[in-house]
């Protein structure tokens, strides 16, 4: 059985090749993909997302819930429509999903997980919210969009009411605010500006028509994940997953170790493994010569190896980048070597990240 | 359906031929499988007067999907690489069976060409994938 989202008309009305992502029916491309994401870095692109989950978590503990669902702390969003990038972990401390969670209130959030994780996800939380006085709902009637780019707001701008222009005018990034039919958020999976926009299924076909009008590209998954990689953000089943600590994730920042009484759910487990320093650790990875990274490929350092989590060819860079997860020990500058096609080539190591704002970044 | 040259010769592996009057072959890959592998990224096409043989991985097609070897359809010897596909990649998915070719071989056999599919004959063959 294949899901279809509300868009999936408009896709193939605009030639999209499609292909199937954990069951669902979704674009690839719609012609070009490295014509795509060059939109996005120098224009204005979106994606449909509506494949992913969203789920609102409201009632009297929801704070108290999330405080131990989550490795990141809500207890630090104090601001209505502030966004946290977090994880939450299974009691050995692997990734289970990674996460965006909205704080309205402290009795109202919104929280947009992954679709493949979707099921697990839901069991997961239905499990974790026995005594706590909560709702867990999934919104399945709303479809969502990721408008990209650095035209990308100005675009958006011509669709919105007088009311939502003003909400929307100087939101900083990692935020959210529901205006009208719209809830129109600051976030992205890109490292461009730009908004993810939930909408009513009822009006997304509309909204994307119009968005198409204002020339903005529809990409596919295929420029989604040369984008996000190119950022350094980390793509849930490749870069970590069930049996991936945060710390061998990038993921350390989004984990508040403080207040040491909060009983989140792993953090003995990330205690000890933070007072053993021995968890490996990603990496960006750069090879400028002929060739493209790829996932699953060995890395060889002097001290052990390690393994290409995502790889690609960087359209903005011109050349192939990688996340790869290694031994701590290997640093920033290091020259190290992959495995590609049964010879051993040169790379350089860098900070997991690589193009933020159209502009390389190491 | 891409549309097929009907005067080309074709291999299993998606690498077409194309014969001119000196016995001199050129060799590409077909438009079906550049639509499989995606934009194409770089491109390693074996050195002029290099000796191949027929099945012979000659050169490498990487696109953003994948790395596909690509297997030389005849033995000769190189006598030209399409040195444009260096900086332009892309012409592999922009014009597959024109300015996308990858290398020319001097036969040393025509006789192998015999061995090879026509138009109808690859098409039969992707149908079936």
């Amino acid at each position: 059985m294949t899901n279809k989202t509300v868009l999936h008309a408009k896709h193939l009305a605009s030639g999209a090749k499609m292909v199937d992502f954990f069951g669902w029916d979704m674009p690839i491309n719609y012609g070009s993909q490295i014509e795509e994401h060059h939109a996005v870095r120098t224009d204005a692109g979106m994606f449909d997302v509506s494949h992913m989950t969203i789920v609102d978590v409201q009632g009297a503990d929801a704070k108290a819930f999330l405080r131990r669902l989550v490795i990141n702390d809500v207890a630090k969003l104090a601001t209505p429509g502030k966004a946290l990038y977090t994880g939450m972990l299974n009691e050995e401390g692997g990734v289970i999903d990674d996460l965006i969670i909205y704080f309205f209130s402290d009795t109202d959030y919104r929280l947009v997980v992954n679709s493949a994780t979707r099921e697990k996800d839901l069991a997961w939380m239905a499990k974790q919210s026995s005594g706590f006085d909560i709702t867990i709902t999934e919104r399945p009637e709303f479809g969502m969009l990721a408008v990209q780019g650095p035209e990308a707001k100005a675009k958006v701008a011509n669709l919105l009411t007088a009311e939502q222009i003003v909400a929307v005018e100087g939101m900083k990034p990692f935020y959210g605010v529901q205006v009208g039919d719209l809830f129109i958020a600051t976030t992205g999976y890109t490292g461009e500006d730009g908004y993810e926009i939930i909408v009513p299924n009822s009006s997304a076909e509309d909204f994307w028509q119009k968005l198409l009008d204002e020339g903005v590209v529809p990409c596919g998954l295929g420029a989604r994940d040369t984008l996000r990689l190119e950022a350094g953000m980390n793509l849930y089943g490749l870069d970590m997953d069930e049996t991936v600590s945060p710390l061998a994730a990038n993921m350390a920042w989004t984990i508040s170790w403080d207040p040491t009484d909060r009983d989140f759910i792993g953090r003995d487990v990330l205690t000890a493994q933070k007072a053993a320093g021995d968890q490996p650790k990603l990496v960006g990875l750069v090879l400028e010569g002929k060739g493209v990274l790829r996932s699953h490929q060995v890395v060889v350092s002097e001290f052990g190896n390690g393994e290409i989590t995502s790889g690609t060819f960087s359209p903005t860079l011109g050349h192939s980048v990688a996340l790869a997860r290694v031994p701590r020990s290997v640093k920033v500058g290091d020259t190290i070597e992959v495995e590609m096609r049964k010879k051993l080539i040169k790379v350089q190591v860098t900070k997991p990240s690589f193009v933020r704002n159209g502009k390389k970044v190491f | 359906m891409s549309n097929i040259p009907s005067e080309l010769k074709f291999a299993t592996s998606h690498e077409w031929v194309s014969v001119d009057s000196d016995g001199i072959a050129t060799v590409g890959i077909s438009d079906h499988a550049q639509g499989l592998l995606g934009d194409m990224v770089f491109v390693e096409l074996p050195d002029v007067d290099d000796e191949i043989s027929a099945g012979d991985d000659v050169a490498v097609a990487e696109s953003v999907k994948a790395a596909s070897d690509i297997y030389a359809p005849v033995s000769g010897t190189v006598v030209e690489i399409n040195e444009e596909l260096e900086d332009a990649p892309e012409l592999l998915n922009s014009d597959a069976f024109g300015e996308g070719w990858l290398f020319k071989v001097k036969l040393d056999d025509a006789g192998e060409l015999e061995n090879l599919l026509d138009a109808e004959g690859y098409k039969n063959s992707i149908d079936e994938d």
